[in-house]
């Protein structure tokens, strides 16, 4: 058993400024052999969390529990887990076998166990070649996977990772993220992940936990943050190029997007909020829709991506292939109504109560 | 043209070192060497070509192997102890304490003090009868013992002074190595249960080697070219008991003005350094990590 929970968990500091919230009363759980990330930009308190997790730092207020153990006061040994850190954390005079081998030999694994063991990790990362190099003759992604096995080859049931891939260059980047997930299910370790990569979140995940100064925005599946945000800013988080928000107003026949005339997207009680639409969600038009204009056009080979503006606010259109417009031109935008996310004043979501959605809109 | 103007450049640029060096340190080094071929100008006497003679008196001089194996047993309690204590208070300071940084400033205090004002306050401590020393150990019955003035316990009094003076010094080094450590090593190993004691066994002091090399290799250097706490504490005495070398060859060139003889002792003095440290490149050289 390892279901990983966290209680009402902050971690507070005090600086020269005042009390500063790392994390704010925090509380998910995790289930057993899932893939876990925590996501969000720097500062938001995603990396503290995962160390109040290890263990290496203690928790202001909370209570944390792996599989059913209350874990809060005991020390990152006692836990039960391994770690990934972001610089790797290798010991630069040690050989990758002895990196690899040094929890084990704490431990006092026997040295017939420990061979077995290490044969196996070193065999699963394709590191059997590099065992007596140090890890300055190794490249960045031999020294990523040396870290992987000196957290594998605990067996522990639990694995935390701080940024793992963020050294490495994209497209090992890419290589790496199937690997790891590929490694997670296969040991069934209930892996925590944390990035600031979305990207990351998004291919790797079964839960992605979005984290925003110390509180969670949003604790899902990915394809729940990106069909249902909870707020603007999981909306504005999420996706490449992320979502699109406009602001609405009170206009003819109901709320219109400020600064056009209509037509209406929606019931009059939404004005001052604001209006979701993502750019793949949202087609070009010459008959009916929302008039605006073309910014820039970029070309990227299967889509092109548009700058474009509605009554003065910039927006992003995703078009299959290439689009004959250029800057300047004028096009009418529209969307099916499942695409649109209404948003409160203060940025929560919105839930839809059955809107009527003008024809004219219509894709 | 262009080549020989860089040329010509180049040496103008290396001329004022170049020069100060030549001055001070070359040419006093193979005059020294040309020195201990010949003997000591006497009055009415001029210097003459005389071999190997200063090297065939030093060899049966028994002040000389009184003050060289001085010297041996000086260096062998003050830099191991100065070493250990120096990795043991970086260590400490390194952590996070209160008054970490006057700690620190503590610590270093000893190496910016001048030597001879330093020695001064020693010798203070060790007078006996009403030094701080004998204040203290007077409860004891030991309250006139004179530190300083008794054959067996003069030199291990300087070599305290000498520990406590190095052992700051080193510490900074020690620190500085430190402080270029990732955190997260220490953080890793926790994760794997490693012990304080085995994290400094197995990685810290590992990744301490190159500068303990240094420190080793200075703490050699100092401890064959110690004489201005000598000359303020003990003038070698009593009874030749602290002469280490180069206080030797202080007293024999400046105060007895045998300079011959004096020249042939520094020759063997530099050769002793010279020695000794290559032998430590060699040997722990190999063994070192660097990074």
């Amino acid at each position: 058993m390892a279901t990983i929970a966290v209680e009402n968990v902050s971690k507070h500091w005090t600086t020269a400024e005042g009390q500063v919230r790392a994390v704010d009363n925090v509380s998910f759980t995790l289930a057993e052999g899932t893939f876990n990330v925590l996501l969000g930009p720097s500062g938001c308190g995603k990396s503290t969390t995962l160390r109040l997790i290890a263990g290496l730092e203690v928790a202001t207020s909370g209570r944390i529990t792996i599989g059913d153990r209350d874990v809060t006061g005991l020390a990152p040994a006692q836990r039960n887990i391994s770690m990934v850190f972001q610089s790797y954390a290798l010991f630069p005079h040690l050989s990758v076998r002895e990196n690899i081998l040094f929890g084990l030999r704490v431990r006092r694994v026997p040295p017939a166990e420990r061979d077995t063991r290490l044969a196996r990790v070193a065999d699963l990362l394709g590191l059997s070649a590099l065992l007596a190099r140090k890890p300055s003759q190794l490249s960045g992604g031999q020294q990523q996977r040396v870290a992987l096995g000196r957290a594998i080859i605990a067996q522990a049931p639990v694995c935390l990772m701080d940024e793992p891939l963020s050294n490495l260059d994209a497209q090992l980047r890419a290589e790496m993220r199937q690997e790891i997930r590929a490694l997670q299910r296969k040991l069934g370790i209930t892996m925590v992940y944390v990035t600031h990569d979305q990207v990351e979140a998004m291919s790797m995940a079964d839960r992605v936990i979005l984290m925003d100064s110390g509180r969670i925005a949003q604790n899902g599946a990915p394809t729940e943050l990106y069909e249902s945000p909870a707020s603007t800013f999981v909306a504005r988080f999420i996706g490449t190029p992320p979502m699109n928000l406009v602001a609405l107003v009170a206009g003819p026949g109901g709320a219109v997007i400020r600064g056009t005339q209509g037509p209406a997207v929606y019931p009059a009680d939404c004005a001052g909020g604001s209006l979701g639409v993502r750019p793949e969600h949202i087609a070009l038009s010459t008959e009916r829709g929302v008039p605006a204009s073309v910014e820039s056009v970029e070309y990227l080979g299967g889509d092109s991506l548009l700058a474009m503006t509605v009554g003065g606010q910039r927006i992003a259109v995703r078009v299959a292939g290439s689009v004959g417009l250029r800057t300047g031109d004028g096009a009418s935008v529209v969307w099916a109504p499942g695409a649109q996310h209404f948003f409160t004043a203060d940025g929560r979501r919105r839930e839809a109560s059955a809107p009527s959605v003008p024809a004219t809109l219509t894709a | 043209m262009t080549r020989t103007a860089h040329w010509i450049h180049a040496w103008l640029l290396l001329l004022p070192s170049l020069v100060l060096l030549a001055l001070f340190t070359h040419y006093p080094a193979v005059a020294t060497l040309w020195q201990s071929f010949f003997s000591t100008a006497k009055g009415s006497r001029p210097s003459v070509f005389v071999g190997l003679d200063n090297y065939e008196q030093l060899v049966e001089d028994p002040i000389f192997w009184q003050a060289l194996s001085n010297n041996f047993w000086y260096a062998f309690w003050t830099i191991p102890i100065s070493i250990a204590l120096a990795i043991l208070m970086a260590v400490w300071v390194n952590r996070k304490i209160a008054g970490r940084g006057f700690l620190r400033l503590a610590y270093f205090t000893p190496t910016i003090l001048p030597m001879i004002a330093v020695a001064n306050i020693w010798l203070f401590f060790y007078t006996p009868e009403y030094g701080l020393l004998a204040k203290l150990l007077e409860p004891f019955g030991a309250g006139s013992q004179n530190w300083l003035g008794s054959k067996a316990t003069a030199l291990p009094a300087v070599m305290v002074v000498a520990i406590w003076k190095e052992a700051g010094f080193f510490m900074i080094f020690y620190l500085a190595a430190l402080q270029s450590m990732s955190p997260h090593l220490a953080e890793a190993a926790a994760i794997e249960g490693a012990s304080r004691w085995y994290f400094f066994r197995r990685v810290t002091f590992p990744l301490l080697m190159p500068t303990t090399l240094f420190v080793l290799i200075n703490a050699v250097i100092n401890a064959f070219r110690l004489v201005d706490h000598i000359v303020v504490m003990t003038r070698g005495g009593p009874d030749n008991a602290t002469s280490l070398l180069l206080y030797y060859v202080y007293e024999i060139g400046f105060r007895f003005w045998d300079t011959a003889y004096a020249a042939a002792l520094t020759v063997v003095l530099l050769v002793i350094l010279g020695v000794a440290a290559i032998a430590q490149f060699f040997f722990l050289g190999r063994k070192v990590h660097y990074q």
